[in-house]
């Protein structure tokens, strides 16, 4: 019977990922056109997109290879399995233990592999360009992610997700300059991957700026849905990922009653939003910045990783 | 027979394939023959040493005859011997099934064949000895083994070179490890291991025996500062031996720095780990971002071997911090990483040479900017070098990431070292080692990205054709071995146990018992990880995927033009190249440094010159170190010279004067 609800908890936990990805990434949209007082698309529009992208043919450039057909499945598996480890609205996922924070990031490290190849795979010059920025944010990116994890492990003494949101939801862990500076660089570095305003632009194409959009030029069809909703997958796990691990104590336990799920399911979506709609309002605030000027950027991020590890290993109170 | 006298059998069958393959290189069915007895010979050994390992055969010891007079060679196996025994010969036999194929196309292979059984022979031997003497004799015997394989295409300029460079470094390499075992062995001269081990020594001489193994030792395995022969040296040998310099060769050597530095030197202080660890990280950081630069596949791989060196030195730093603090659960934990992923090195660096031969015999090209699109030509090869590159880039569900998570599991449990030095280093280290990762996932999108992808920007690369069978059946055997050792990563940590038991006096709990081969390194940390599973997850979720997408949506395709903004460019040229990839990173990391140097000459307005960009990226280290070091030589021997024209009087007094000297300074130190 136990294993029957966790495993009940787990698939409602992947479905609600794949289910509730598309309309984050239609909130946000919303949000930012209401900000630009324009109408905006509706909250279901990418849901739409998405159909319509599935039902058409795809046309593939005549030098491709079957990397470009199968890394829109590999990204899309990748993405969803990393997005399946972090806890949404429950902890004490049923499958939880099988890979940690550190594993997470690796797999989202591998859609990233998958879709640099894919952009390379045509041998067009956008898509190369595309690549090579891409693999040079993650550069920065992907170690200030690590640090950031190293972290939050020293404060918890462990690099399980489900640990960590644990040990953060008691009350002795308290407020910490150095779970501060996680948060900072946890948010920059969801900027980043996300590609999302000042390191990428998601709503433009035929800008020599572009990075993710770059990437994707030769895709259509069904392959672009899967790579979409992989992106959108992408959004909602790092918003999870912020709400699990700094606002914890909403989380459902794993022997709560329905209730207590059903409370659990209500606060997630109210951090989504509140989450969402923050992203929306520092994206309209701020500007696209050059593409030379992201190291900066990111490497903030990584110095406060750097720095947040650093003051764990001085003392662990801090 | 014992195990270590049937792996001593096994050698000497390789010395004398080496010897037969002297006389009759020549002959039409000599490749086949030879790389065949190799084939056998190091399979047979594998197993014997795999079973050591496990258990089912005892360590065992043997004293030969032979060698120094009444002294004998002493030759023994131990678990750590067994450890990489099995790594020396696996790579050996996946080498030789490779060179089946490969072989066929060596234009001079009396060059390679006697030498590359020698070469097998003297790793064997460097690992089972257990005195001081034919430690060094087989060392020696194995640099100069592989120095012949360097010079085997000497017709090249670059490559003598490459060979003059790996003699002087190996030379000084045994020089440095010749002294330390001096050392060690004392004034009493009992050249056995045992002997060494049962000495005692002051810290003063475990200090210098330590910086002399780094010097030795991390000169043969590639460490910054001393790799500089590396990039040159393996490149320049046939590829399946530049697979065994690369994958396993380094691997002897970080043998040789256990072998001296945890076993016979005794208990080191806390700033040895120090010293280890800083060292690592730097070759982890300081190798990637030169492999990166580079737009030759084998020089490439090579520089990327000294930065896997380097995750290996900062897991035996760590292990010999915790050491030396008595934390042995955790100095277990990061000798098991170390280990592993020298296991894992040795395998996927295999595959990547393997592949980067295979790519040379179909088109002639080292350089990637001269490839493009071989994915169609060579649909097996690539989708092999494939694996071998997400393995590298330490994906999971591979087997590069199991070691370097275990490495991070081993740095997260350093917060309780007492040494300040130690605690500011560690999370330093461990954030190079993050920049490492995320590096080579770079390097290898590049690799992969612009030999195998895109268009062909060459007439070789548009009309190559897949190798021969031999080399694809080596390369899948490792590519294989890669995925095992990534999804059930328990069963190899449990064999390494033995291991860490005899050298930090701790081990991890025992893993095959934990549900679903999950890895659970610590009982202090509740971090697990599981390979299968989450290979299961990522290959079922794919499969839904497409299942339901073309069940329920759409399956239809069309072929059509590429669309590149409407604007496709018909010529190759336009297509991202290897340098141009990498420049962002270039600016980013390099920019301003030595190690690159750009030059833009612009064309005065109304000038029809075009304009010019050249862009030269070079080592720092021949910059920083090598040549002031040449310099000073230079310097010394040109004002030294005229004590060559002295008088038989002047001879005379200075011989008595430096006797004096001498004899003052023993005084004073005593």
């Amino acid at each position: 019977m136990e294993l029957i609800s966790a495993l009940l908890v787990q698939s409602m936990q992947m479905l609600l990922v794949l289910a509730a990805a598309p309309l984050l990434t239609g909130f946000v949209r919303k949000v930012k056109a209401r900000l630009l007082r324009r109408r905006g698309p509706p909250l279901i529009q990418p849901y739409r997109d998405m159909l319509r992208l599935l039902k058409k043919e795809v046309v593939v450039a005549d030098n491709a290879s079957w990397i470009f057909r199968v890394a829109p499945y590999v990204i899309f598996a990748t993405t969803w399995v990393a997005a399946a480890l972090v806890p949404t609205f429950a902890t004490g996922l049923l499958f939880s233990w099988s890979a940690d924070l550190i594993a997470i990031i690796a797999l989202l490290a591998s859609a990233r592999f998958f879709l640099a190849l894919a952009g390379m795979d045509v041998g067009t010059a956008f898509g190369g360009i595309g690549s090579s920025r891409e693999v040079m944010i993650a550069s920065l990116a992907e170690p200030a992610m690590l640090l950031i994890v190293f972290t939050m492990a020293l404060v918890a003494r462990s690099t399980q997700l489900s640990a960590v949101a644990d040990v953060l939801s008691t009350s002795e862990v308290g407020l910490r300059v150095s779970l501060g500076m996680a948060l900072l660089g946890l948010i920059i570095v969801a900027i980043a991957e996300n590609g999302r305003i000042p390191v990428d632009n998601p709503a433009t194409h035929l800008e020599l700026t572009m990075v993710h959009e770059a990437m994707v030029l030769e895709y259509s069809g069904r392959h672009l849905a899967m790579i979409e909703l992989a992106a959108a997958v992408k959004l909602l796990l790092y918003i999870s990922l912020i709400g699990c691990i700094f606002v914890p104590w909403t989380l459902a336990e794993p022997d709560g009653s329905i209730a207590a799920h059903l409370a659990g399911f209500g606060f997630y979506l109210a951090k989504l939003a509140a989450l969402g709609f923050l992203l929306a309002v520092f994206e309209t605030a701020i500007a696209k910045m050059r593409v030379f000027r992201l190291p900066d950027f990111v490497g903030g991020a990584l110095m406060l990783g750097l720095l947040g590890t650093l003051l764990l290993f001085v003392s662990r109170s801090l | 027979m014992t195990s270590v006298a049937f792996l001593l059998l096994c050698a000497a069958a390789l010395l004398g394939v080496a010897v037969l393959a002297v006389a009759c290189a020549r002959a039409y069915a000599a490749t086949p023959i030879v790389y065949g007895a190799t084939l056998v010979i190091t399979l047979a050994a594998a197993i014997t040493s795999c079973a050591t390992l496990v258990g089912l055969a005892a360590p065992a010891g043997l004293v030969l005859p032979i060698g120094l007079p009444w002294i004998g060679a002493h030759f023994r196996i131990d678990a750590l011997a067994a450890f990489f025994l099995a790594t020396v010969n696996v790579g050996g036999a996946a080498a030789s099934l490779y060179a089946l194929g490969y072989g066929q196309h060596e234009d001079e292979p009396h060059r390679v064949l006697p030498f590359f059984a020698a070469f097998l022979a003297g790793m064997n031997l460097v690992v089972l000895a257990n005195d001081a003497f034919s430690y060094l004799l087989s060392w020696e015997f194995m640099s100069l083994a592989s120095w012949a394989l360097v010079i085997a295409h000497h017709h090249d300029p670059e490559n003598r070179r490459a060979g003059f460079v790996y003699l002087i470094m190996a030379g000084i390499g045994t020089l440095a490890l010749l002294l330390a075992l001096g050392l060690l062995t004392g004034p009493d001269g009992n050249y056995t291991f045992e002997a060494i081990r049962a000495g005692t020594r002051t810290p003063l001489t475990a200090a210098i025996v330590l910086v002399l193994v780094l010097i030795g030792a991390g000169s043969k395995a590639g460490l910054v500062p001393l790799h500089a022969w590396l990039p040159l040296a393996h490149p320049a040998a046939p590829s399946h031996v530049s697979a065994l310099m690369s994958g396993v060769m380094t691997k002897v050597a970080v043998y040789g720095f256990i072998r001296i530095v945890f076993d016979l030197a005794g208990s080191l202080p806390w700033w040895s780990g120090a010293l280890v660890l800083a060292i690592g990280g730097l070759s982890a950081v300081l190798g990637v971002l030169q492999a990166l630069m580079q737009d030759d596949t084998k020089r490439l791989l090579a520089y990327s071997t000294i930065e896997n060196i380097g995750i290996v030195f900062i897991g035996l730093g760590l292990a010999l911090a915790f050491r030396a603090n008595g934390m042995e659960a955790a100095a277990a934990l990061a000798m098991t990483a170390a280990l592993l992923h020298v296991l894992n090195h040795s395998l996927f660096k295999s595959l990547l040479f393997f592949g980067a031969g295979a790519v040379l015999v179909a088109t002639g090209e080292r350089n990637m900017d001269r490839m493009g699109g071989l994915i169609h030509r060579m649909p097996v090869t690539s989708f092999l070098f494939l694996v071998g590159c997400t393995a590298i880039s330490a994906l999971p569900p591979l087997n590069g990431f199991v070691s370097e998570w275990l490495t991070f599991q081993a740095i997260l449990l350093s917060p309780d070292l007492p040494q300040w030095a130690l605690k500011v280093m560690v999370p330093a280290v461990g954030g190079l080692l993050a920049l490492a990762a995320a590096l080579a996932g770079a390097t290898f999108v590049k690799t992969f990205g612009i030999a195998f992808l895109g268009r062909p920007r060459s007439n070789e690369a548009a009309t190559a054709r897949e190798v021969d069978r031999f080399s694809l059946a080596a390369m899948a055997l490792v590519a294989m071995l890669c995925l095992i050792t990534g999804i059930v990563p328990g069963y190899f940590v449990d064999a390494v146990t033995p291991i860490t038991r005899q050298f930090t006096g701790g081990a991890l709990p025992l893993q095959a018992n934990l549900p679903w081969l999950t890895i659970m390194p610590a009982v202090v940390s509740g971090s697990s990880y599981n390979g299968l599973l989450v290979f299961l997850f990522i290959a079922t979720s794919a499969m839904l995927a497409v299942w339901t997408i073309h069940r329920f949506a759409s399956h239809a395709i069309r072929r059509g033009p590429a669309w590149d903004c409407g604007f496709p460019d018909a010529s190759p040229l336009t297509q991202y190249s290897g340098s141009s990839f990498a420049q962002p990173v270039r600016r980013v990391f390099m920019a301003r440094t030595s190690a690159t140097h750009e030059e833009v000459t612009m064309p005065a307005p109304g000038d029809m010159q075009p304009a010019r960009f050249s862009l030269v990226v070079s080592d720092p280290v021949w910059t920083w170190l090598y040549q002031p070091l040449a310099g000073a030589v230079e310097f010394a021997s040109l004002h030294l010279n005229h004590l060559q024209f002295l008088t038989i009087r002047r001879y005379l007094s200075l011989v008595f004067f430096s006797l004096v000297a001498l004899l003052l300074v023993l005084a004073i130190w005593s």
